[in-house]
């Protein structure tokens, strides 16, 4: 087990689009551990994605299930090429990020997901996930396609009228 | 460069105001920090942390043909801070009502008596000169618990005044 570095903005890297995981050996297992002891090494983050170690596989870990004031969740995940198959609602909330420090900006994500992937052996899991949990493994998806939260913060401005506009006021 | 300033600027807004601020700082080895800019009732004001080796004086003579030449109000002050201190909200307050002599005044003293410290606050008049309404959206610390704030609003409500209160959890990721 190992505490990886973490990838800093601007790093050219954290732009790179990451590749499908296809072997789940033994070299693979490693990785997965050191990357969730790095998640935990962190500043209370709720989740990691691969590629902000620099390694560029399709893989993220997610657990929001300690959170101060509980949300709904299913626990701690290791998420292997997942893929969000459908998306409802929208939310706008509060982002940080591991590899950006010092900085937090509000983003706008949707409410609930449905989310197919491979667990940390190869084997196909499937979860309905709404709030904070799906925030965490939108944030963390587009690690995976080379996006930060910095790509999508919107200011609170925008969030004002947005609101204005969709509650039918 | 060690020294820290605040530049404030207000004049009538025009286009060009940031560039030509910029410019000049830029071209006189000034440092920008964190900045606030932005176009409130036809004026453009903006506040924004600089960091220079000049003295206070020197930034305020380099500035200030342009702040004549653009009819524009510039203000240096020597402050005491630095980059990297923000302060993380835990809750956002959004208020909206028929805008009226003392909402904000009556809004933020029940806060403020309930824990809330202010970080950053965004309002804005809309509506029209004969029903303007007031909308108003804080981030703040909720250092005596959001529940607090939440009960400290209820009475408002009877005002005709609406106030939100929704705790804002930072998701790091």
């Amino acid at each position: 087990m190992a505490i990886l570095e973490i990838l800093e903005y601007p790093d050219e890297r954290l732009k790179q689009e990451s590749l499908p995981v296809e072997d789940f050996g033994t070299e693979f297992q490693g990785f997965v551990d050191d990357l969730e002891e790095t998640r935990l090494a962190g500043p209370g983050a709720v989740g990691i994605a691969a590629p902000q170690v620099g390694c560029f596989q399709r893989v993220v870990i997610v657990d929001v299930s300690k959170m101060r004031k509980p949300v709904p969740n299913h626990g701690y995940m290791v998420l292997v090429n997942p893929e969000i198959t459908q998306w409802e609602g929208y939310e706008t909330g509060r982002e940080g990020c591991l590899s950006v420090p010092d900085f937090t900006g509000n983003v706008i994500r949707a409410n609930r997901i449905h989310l197919v992937a491979k667990d940390r052996h190869g084997e196909v899991i499937e979860f309905d996930m709404e709030g904070f949990e799906a925030r965490a493994v939108q944030h963390e998806i587009d690690h995976l396609d080379g996006l930060l939260f910095l790509d999508r913060v919107v200011s609170r401005r925008t969030d004002v009228f947005r609101r204005k506009v969709y509650k039918g006021r | 460069m060690s020294n820290w300033y605040m530049i404030t600027l207000v004049g009538e807004d025009r286009p060009g105001i940031v560039a030509a601020l910029t410019d000049k700082l830029y071209a006189a080895g000034c440092h920008l920090g964190e900045a606030s800019m932005i176009r409130l009732g036809g004026n453009f004001t903006i506040m924004v942390m600089v960091r220079s080796d000049a003295a206070q004086g020197e930034l305020e003579t380099l500035l200030a043909e342009m702040a004549q030449d653009m009819r524009l109000r510039i203000h240096v002050d020597a402050i005491e801070g630095g980059l990297h201190r923000h302060l993380e909200p835990d809750v956002q307050i959004a208020v909206h009502g028929a805008d009226r002599s003392g909402i904000v005044a009556r809004v933020t003293n029940v806060l403020a008596k309930a824990g809330l410290n202010i970080l950053e606050l965004e309002s804005d008049v809309g509506g029209t000169d004969d029903k303007p309404i007031y909308i108003m959206v804080i981030d703040g610390q909720a250092l005596e618990g959001v529940e607090a704030l939440e009960a400290a609003v209820q009475p408002l409500h009877d005002e005709g005044i609406e106030v939100s209160v929704h705790p804002v959890e930072t998701l790091i990721g």
